[in-house]
C-alpha cells in the first residue's frame, strides 16, 4: 500500500569542477512503493542518490525526509533518517568477515559481540533466503555472495528507506528473481524502496513508479502500469531514435583465431577459464555472453597475452599464408613484433586501454612507442590524435588535454579509434558501450561493423542481450569460467541464452564422446 | 652465569633496550592501522622526551633537594604527552585534513622533531653551564627507575622479570591493551575498517577523519613516551643531543617484523634489543660490533620480503596504507 | 568585513527560491563550508598560492624566531641571507651543497615518476660513499692514480646500483613494499660505514679523514674547488630532463607509474622497467657519494650524507618531479639550512634551530598544495555569516 511521503527532494544540483552531474532534480517517493529511477549511464543517477546516502553534498537544493528537512553531511547521517544505500561497487573491507563488514559502524549502544551479530545474520538471511556463512572472510567470496553481504548490511540495519544501485549486474536471472521477491515483500511492509537501472525489464516487472533522468536532468515521474517501453525510452533519451543496427552476412573468410582447451587460474589459484574452446572467424562477430566476471576479462587478456595461462593452446591464423602461430605462451610485447594484428578495447578504459593523466598525443603513442629506438617521436601520434578527433567526432579541447577530462564517449572514441587505426586482424573489444550514451554506443557499433565487413576477426563482449542479438553472428555464452553454448545470434531467443548463462556444465562436458575436431566442426555448425 | 655467559644481565639490558621500541612500534601499528604511516615518529619520539625534560627540568629546579615522588613521575608524564600530541596533531592536520602526502609531511616532521629535541636540549645544556653536552635530571629518573621493593630478594626471577621502573611494564600493557583492541572491540574492528578502505568505512558511517586524528594522535602519544622512557629510565635522566639516535627508525621497522600485531610486537622488541645490545656480551672485534647492530634491520627486511612473498591476507600491511582519503574523489 | 556582507548578499539573489528552514536545530548542523576537487587552478594562480605560503611561513618563522631569540626578525632573516651568501666561498659551499642535494634528487625522481616511494636514498648515496672510501683505502697507493679514480668511480656506481636494485626487484616479483624495504636499507648502510670506520681508524674515531684517505683525490676542475660536482650535477639535471620527457625509457616510466595496467597492455615488461628505473636512481646516488668522498670530503662518517636523501624526497616532491624545478626547490632547502645554521651561530643559538625553521616553512609548503588541488565552497547561507550580517546591520 502507497503511504506517506518519505523522501522528496527538491531543486537539488551537484557540480563536479565544470562538469553538472545533476541540475535541478526534485523527486519523491512513497512508503510502500518501489521508485525505479532510470536514466543512460552518465545521466547521474548514481551521484543523486549518493547525496542521499551522504557520500556527497549537494551543492545546491534541499532533501525532505518523512517531511523534515534532512541535512545529510555523511553517511551515518543518512543511517540516522534510515536510508541504506547498496552501491554498486562492493564497499567491503577484503580482509573481514561477512558479519564484521556488516556490523561496521553501527552504534546501536549494545555490547560488541560478533558472535551474537552472527547469529542475527544468519537468522536475517534464513527469512529472506539468502545462502552465506557470516564468518567467511570476503576476499574467499564470489560476486554473487559479496552483494548478498551487501544487501544483509543494509536489512540488518533495519533501514526504511533502500537504494539500490544496479543490484542486478552481476547477479543470475534466478538471483534477480529472488532479490525482486525479496525487494516486494519489503515494499509490502511498507518500506520505500529505489532502484536504479538501466534495464527496461526490470523497471517494467518490479516497480511502481519510474522517475527518469536525462543528462543530469530530471525528466519525469511516471506510473509504471500507464507507460511503455517506447514512452519510457523516449523520455530516456530525448527524442526517438530508430534503434536498429545494420548487419550485414558473415563474410566466412575461415578461421582466424582458434583456441583449443585453454585453462586459467587467478591470482588466488581459482579457475576462472576451465577447457575454454572456439574459433573466431574472418569477416565476423563473435559476441561474448555471460554474468559480469564470468571469465570475460581473463579470456580476452589471455589472447593479448596480458594474462598467464595454464594450459591450451591459442592459435593465431596468418590469413594469407595460412600459416598457424601460437599465441598462448608469448606475451603481449611477442605477439605484436611477431607482427600480429590483434587490437584490443579493454574493458578498464582509463585503467588499462588509456593514461587518464596523460594527453591524447601520448595515448596514441601507446601503440607504437616501442618502434622508436632512444627518443620518441610525437609527430605521428599527434597526427593520429587529430585525425581521430576529426573523424569520430570527439568533443575535447584539444590534444594536449588529460583524457581523463573527457567524457566516457569521447574517451571511448579516442581507444577504438586508436585500435582501429593499426588495420588489425583480430578485434576485441570488452563492454566497448559501458556509459556511453546512445548515439555514442551506435557509432561504435558501426565501427565495429565496418570491422567485420573488412574482413577483420571481431570478438564482442556484451551485456546487452537485445544488442548482442542484433550485431552479432555468433553468441558464445560463458558461465563460471567455461563454455556453455555457441549460438547463432539470428535465431537464438533471450531465454535461451538467459539458460545457458547460469549453466554449470560446459558444452564440451554435455558431448563427452566427441572428438576434438568433430567437436569444432559441430560448433561452427551452430 | 652459563658457560661465562652473564645470562640474567643480557635478558635485563635487552628489555631494557627493546622497552623504548616497544613504545614506538605499539604507537606506530595503532597509528599505521589508521591508514596513516607516520614517518615522523622519530622526530615524535625526541619530542616526547625533550617534552618529559622539559618539564622535569622546570619541576625539578623548583623543587629543591627532594623531589615529591608522584609530581616527579606525573609532570614529566604531562608534558611528554602533551608535546607528542601537539606534533602528532600537525601531522593529521597536514595529512587528513590537508591531504598531504604522508611520506614527505612524515620525514619533515622528523627532521622537525629532531632539530626541536637538539635544540631545547642543546640550550637547557646551555642553561645549566654544564661540563658536558648533557643534562641530569637524576632525581626524577630515581623515581622513574623505582623497582618493586621485593624484586631484589628473588635472585634470577626477580632480576629478570621484577627488576624494572614502571615504564617497561606500562609498555608491555600498553601493547596487550592495544592488541586487544584492535583484534575484540568495535572500535578496533570500525579502525581497522578505515586503515583497509576507508570508502568502505565512510560509507557504513564511520567518521574517517576523527579514526585517523584520534588513533595518529594517541599513537603518537605512545610513541612519545618511549622518548621519556629514554631518557628518564634507560640513561638515567641524561639527556645528551642525538642520543636516542636511530631507535625511532628501528621502531617502524619492528612494526613491520610484528606484521602489524601489537602482541608480536612484545617478543620483537627484546629480540631486537637483544641484538642491539649483543655485541657487549659476546667477544668480536670492533669491525662486527655494528655489523651484528645491522641485524634488526636484516631481519626485518627478511620478514617483509617473506610476508610478501607469503601472500597471506592478514599479514599485509593496511591496504590504504599511505594514502590519503577524500570522500568526493571522483 | 563589507565586502563579506556585499557576497552574502549576491548569491542569495542567485538562489533565491532557498529559504532556510524554521527548524533551528537542523539550521544549526548546516555546513560551514564543504571541500570540492578543482577543475585545474590557473598556473598563476598555483604559484601565487605557494609563494604565499612561502612568504606566511617566513613570517610564521619570524614569529618563533623573535619568541625564541628576542630579536628583530629581520635581523634574523639578513643573517639566514649572510649565512647562505655572505661572501664569495660561503656562495660556493651554498653552490655546493645544492648540487649535492640536487644530484640526490634527481637520481630518486625517475622512480618517483613510476611511483617507485624510494626512501633509501640516503642509504644508496652512503653506499657509495663507502665503496669510494674502501677504494681509496685498500687499493691507493698500489694503482695509478688515475686508474684508482676509475675504479672508485665504477665501485661507487655499482654499489648504488645494488642497493637500488635489491628492493626493486622484491617489488617487481613480489609487491614488497618499497617505502619500507629502502627504508631499512639506510640503516644497513649506515652500520656497513660504522664497521669500515673501525676496520680503517683502529683508534675508534667517528670518522675517517684526510690524513687516511690520501690516494684518489679527484683533481679540482680549473683549480676550483666544488666546480666539478656542479658542473656533472648541472649536466644530470638537463640529462634527466631529458630522460624523462622525450625518451622512449621516460616515456615507459611514465606509463608504468600512471597505470601498471595499461603498461601491461601495450606490452611493457614492467619489471624491467622498475628493475632499470631503480638501476638508474641508484646509479645516480652512487655517482654522488664518489663525488662527496672523492671530490669534495676526503673523509667518510656514517652522518656523510646527513640526511639529505631524505630531504632530496622532499626536493623532489615539492617540485611535482620536474628536474628544472627542482634547481629551484632544492636552492630553497639548501639556501634555509645553511642559512638557518649560520644564522644560529651568529645569534648564538644552538644550530638544531635551523632545522626547526626548515621545518616550520617545510610544513607550510606541504599545507598550502591542499589549497592549489581543493576548493573551499564555504556556505553563504550559514548562521555564522548571517549572524554577523545582522550584527553588522544593528550596528
Amino acid at each position: 500500500m502507497k503511504g506517506a511521503i518519505a523522501l522528496e527532494l527538491k531543486h537539488v544540483t551537484k557540480r563536479f569542477g565544470a562538469v553538472v552531474a545533476n541540475h535541478d532534480v526534485s523527486l519523491s517517493v512513497h512508503h510502500g512503493e518501489i521508485l525505479a529511477v532510470l536514466g543512460e549511464n552518465g545521466s547521474g543517477k548514481t551521484t543523486l542518490m549518493n547525496m542521499i546516502s551522504g557520500i556527497y553534498y549537494p551543492d545546491e537544493g534541499e532533501i525532505y525526509i518523512d517531511g523534515n528537512k534532512a541535512q545529510i553531511l555523511s553517511p551515518k547521517d543518512s543511517f540516522k533518517y534510515g536510508v541504506g544505500m547498496i552501491h554498486q561497487h562492493f564497499k567491503l573491507v577484503d580482509v573481514f568477515s561477512a558479519t564484521e563488514n556488516i556490523v561496521l559502524g553501527i552504534e546501536d549502544g549494545k555490547k560488541f559481540n560478533l558472535k551474537e551479530s552472527s547469529a542475527r545474520i544468519a537468522e536475517i538471511a534464513d527469512k529472506y533466503g539468502f545462502e552465506i556463512s557470516p564468518e567467511k572472510k570476503i576476499y574467499n567470496m564470489s560476486v554473487s555472495e559479496k552483494q548478498t553481504v551487501e544487501i544483509l548490511k543494509v536489512l540488518y540495519r533495519g533501514a526504511d528507506i533502500l537504494i539500490l544501485d544496479e543490484p542486478t549486474a552481476v547477479l543470475t536471472p534466478q538471483e534477480t528473481d529472488k532479490l525482486f521477491a525479496v525487494l516486494r515483500r519489503m515494499r509490502d511492509d511498507g518500506k520505500c524502496i529505489i532502484i536504479i537501472t538501466h534495464k527496461m525489464h526490470e523497471v517494467l516487472s518490479l516497480s511502481d513508479r519510474v522517475a527518469v533522468l536525462r543528462k543530469g536532468e530530471y525528466v519525469g515521474t511516471v506510473e509504471t502500469a500507464m507507460t511503455s517501453e517506447s514512452e519510457l525510452t523516449e523520455m530516456m533519451v530525448g527524442k526517438k531514435i530508430a534503434l536498429n543496427i545494420d548487419r550485414t552476412d558473415a563474410l566466412g573468410l575461415g578461421e582466424r583465431l582458434v583456441v583449443d582447451k585453454l585453462n586459467c587460474l587467478d591470482e588466488y589459484g581459482v579457475k576462472v577459464l576451465q577447457d575454454v574452446s572456439f574459433s573466431v572467424h574472418g569477416g565476423e562477430i563473435l559476441g561474448i555472453a555471460g554474468i559480469a566476471g564470468s571469465g570475460q576479462k581473463e579470456l580476452l587478456e589471455a589472447i593479448a597475452g596480458i594474462q598467464p595461462t595454464e594450459s591450451g593452446k591459442i592459435s593465431y591464423i596468418e590469413p594469407e599464408s595460412k600459416e598457424l602461430i601460437d599465441l598462448r605462451t608469448k606475451t603481449t610485447a611477442e605477439i605484436r613484433d611477431l607482427g600480429i594484428r590483434l587490437s584490443f578495447v579493454p574493458e578498464d578504459r582509463l585503467g588499462m586501454g588509456l593514461v587518464g593523466n596523460m594527453d591524447a598525443v601520448d595515448n596514441m603513442m601507446l601503440r607504437g612507442y616501442e618502434k622508436s629506438t632512444v627518443f620518441v617521436d610525437r609527430k605521428k601520434p599527434k597526427e593520429l590524435a587529430d585525425k581521430i578527433i576529426d573523424e569520430l567526432e570527439v568533443v575535447t579541447p584539444g590534444t594536449s588535454t588529460p583524457v581523463r577530462r573527457l567524457s566516457g564517449g569521447n574517451v571511448q572514441k579516442l581507444l577504438v579509434g586508436r585500435e582501429i587505426a593499426s588495420a588489425p586482424k583480430v578485434f576485441m573489444a570488452a563492454y566497448p558501450v559501458r556509459g556511453l550514451d546512445i548515439n555514442s554506443s551506435y557509432t561504435i557499433y558501426n565501427l565495429l561493423t565496418k570491422q567485420k565487413e573488412s574482413g577483420v576477426a571481431v570478438m564482442f563482449v556484451g551485456e546487452d542481450l537485445d544488442v548482442l542479438m542484433d550485431l552479432c553472428d555468433r553468441i558464445m555464452v560463458i558461465a563460471s569460467g567455461k563454455i556453455t553454448g555457441i549460438v547463432d545470434a539470428r535465431t537464438i531467443t533471450k531465454e535461451e541464452l538467459g539458460l545457458l548463462m547460469t549453466k554449470t556444465t560446459s558444452v564440451f562436458e554435455d558431448r563427452e564422446s566427441r572428438t576434438n575436431s568433430e567437436e569444432k566442426e559441430s560448433l561452427s555448425d551452430e | 652465569m652459563i658457560f661465562g655467559f652473564p645470562i640474567v644481565l643480557f635478558i635485563q639490558r635487552a628489555i631494557l633496550q627493546g622497552t623504548a621500541l616497544l613504545f614506538g612500534s605499539t604507537g606506530e601499528i595503532l597509528t599505521e592501522k589508521s591508514g596513516n604511516l607516520n614517518l615522523g615518529i622519530p622526530g615524535i619520539m625526541y619530542i616526547g622526551g625533550i617534552s618529559g625534560v622539559i618539564g622535569g627540568f622546570l619541576y625539578q629546579s623548583s623543587a629543591g633537594r627532594t623531589v615529591n615522588p608522584v609530581l616527579a613521575i606525573i609532570i614529566p608524564l604531562l608534558s611528554s604527552l602533551l608535546g607528542s600530541l601537539l606534533a602528532s596533531l600537525l601531522y593529521c592536520f597536514l595529512t587528513v585534513t590537508l591531504r598531504a602526502n604522508q611520506n614527505v609531511t612524515g620525514l619533515a616532521l622528523t627532521t622537525f622533531g629532531v632539530g626541536f629535541g637538539n635544540f631545547f636540549g642543546g640550550s637547557l645544556i646551555k642553561l645549566v653551564d654544564s661540563e658536558v653536552p648533557s643534562i641530569a635530571l637524576t632525581k626524577i629518573a630515581k623515581v622513574f627507575k623505582k623497582t618493586l621493593p621485593f624484586a631484589d630478594d628473588l635472585g634470577w626471577f626477580g632480576d629478570i622479570f621484577l627488576s624494572y621502573g614502571f615504564m617497561v611494564y606500562l609498555a608491555i600493557i600498553l601493547a596487550v591493551v592495544a592488541s586487544i583492541f584492535l583484534k575484540k572491540t568495535r572500535t578496533g574492528l570500525y579502525l581497522r575498517a578505515v586503515g583497509e578502505n576507508p570508502a568502505t568505512a565512510d560509507a557504513a558511517g564511520i567518521n574517517v577523519s576523527k579514526y585517523k586524528y584520534l588513533s595518529t594522535c594517541i599513537g603518537g602519544m605512545i610513541a612519545g613516551l618511549g622518548g621519556l622512557y629514554y631518557v628518564m629510565d634507560y640513561t638515567n635522566g641524561v639527556w645528551s643531543n642525538n642520543g636516542f639516535g636511530d631507535r625511532g627508525w628501528l621502531a617502524i621497522a619492528l612494526v613491520i617484523f610484528a606484521t602489524w600485531k601489537p602482541s608480536v610486537g612484545i617478543v620483537g622488541s627484546y629480540l631486537f634489543g637483544a641484538l642491539y645490545v649483543l655485541y657487549n656480551y659476546i667477544s668480536v672485534s670492533m669491525p662486527m660490533m655494528p655489523i651484528i647492530q645491522m641485524l634488526p634491520y636484516v631481519v626485518t627486511i627478511i620478514v617483509l620480503i617473506i610476508t610478501s612473498m607469503r601472500n597471506k591476507k592478514e599479514n599485509q600491511p593496511p591496504a590504504s596504507l599511505g594514502l590519503s582519503y577524500f570522500r568526493e574523489e571522483r | 568585513m563589507s565586502e563579506n556582507i556585499d557576497r552574502v548578499n549576491e548569491t542569495e539573489a542567485a538562489v533565491q527560491d532557498v529559504k532556510p528552514d524554521g527548524h533551528k536545530d537542523q539550521k544549526k548542523r548546516e555546513p560551514l563550508f564543504h571541500i570540492t576537487k578543482r577543475g585545474q587552478l590557473p598556473l598563476i594562480q598555483a604559484i601565487g598560492i605557494r609563494a604565499a605560503a612561502i612568504v606566511l611561513a617566513l613570517i610564521v618563522g619570524g614569529i618563533v624566531s623573535v619568541f625564541v631569540t628576542g630579536k628583530n626578525p629581520i635581523d634574523i632573516y639578513a643573517s639566514i641571507f649572510d649565512g647562505a651568501f655572505g661572501n664569495g666561498d660561503r656562495a660556493w659551499v651554498t653552490l655546493q651543497e645544492i648540487a649535492v642535494l640536487l644530484g640526490i634528487s634527481l637520481a630518486v625522481t625517475p622512480a618517483f615518476r613510476m611511483r617507485f616511494w624510494n626512501t633509501g636514498a640516503e642509504g644508496q648515496v652512503l653506499i657509495g660513499c663507502l665503496a669510494t672510501a674502501a677504494c681509496m683505502f685498500w687499493i691507493g697507493g698500489s694503482v695509478p692514480e688515475w686508474l684508482l679514480i676509475v675504479i672508485m668511480l665504477g665501485a661507487s656506481i655499482i654499489a648504488g646500483i645494488l642497493w637500488g636494485v635489491l628492493p626493486a626487484v622484491f617489488k617487481a616479483f613480489w609487491g614488497t613494499n618499497e617505502t619500507l624495504f629502502t627504508l631499512m636499507m639506510n640503516y644497513v648502510a649506515i652500520q656497513l660505514v660504522e664497521s669500515f670506520l673501525k676496520i680503517a681508524d683502529k683508534s675508534g674515531s667517528n670518522t675517517v679523514g684526510p690524513t687516511i684517505l690520501v690516494h684518489g683525490w679527484v683533481p679540482n676542475l680549473f683549480g676550483v674547488q666544488y666546480l666539478l660536482n656542479i658542473v656533472i650535477v648541472a649536466a644530470l639535471c638537463v640529462l634527466m630532463y631529458i630522460y624523462l620527457k622525450k625518451t622512449k625509457q621516460g616515456y615507459e616510466i611514465s606509463v608504468v607509474g600512471e597505470s601498471e595496467n595499461t603498461a601491461r597492455y601495450v606490452g611493457i615488461n614492467v619489471k624491467k622497467v622498475i628493475i632499470r628505473t631503480m638501476a638508474i636512481s641508484g646509479a645516480i646516488c652512487g655517482l654522488i657519494g664518489f663525488l662527496l668522498v672523492g671530490a669534495t670530503s676526503h673523509s667518510i662518517d656514517a652522518d656523510l650524507v646527513g640526511g639529505r636523501g631524505f630531504t632530496a624526497i622532499m626536493v623532489s616532491w615539492l617540485a611535482k618531479f620536474n628536474p628544472v624545478i627542482m634547481v629551484l626547490t632544492s636552492f630553497l632547502l639548501v639556501f634555509l639550512d645553511l642559512g638557518a645554521g649560520e644564522m644560529s651561530s651568529a645569534l648564538g643559538l644552538n644550530k638544531s634551530y635551523g632545522e626547526i625553521l626548515t621545518g616550520i616553512i617545510l610544513f607550510f609548503i606541504i599545507g598550502c598544495e591542499f589549497f592549489v588541488q581543493y576548493k573551499i565552497n564555504v556556505n553563504k547561507n550559514h548562521k555564522f555569516f548571517v549572524k554577523k550580517g545582522e550584527k553588522e546591520v544593528l550596528e
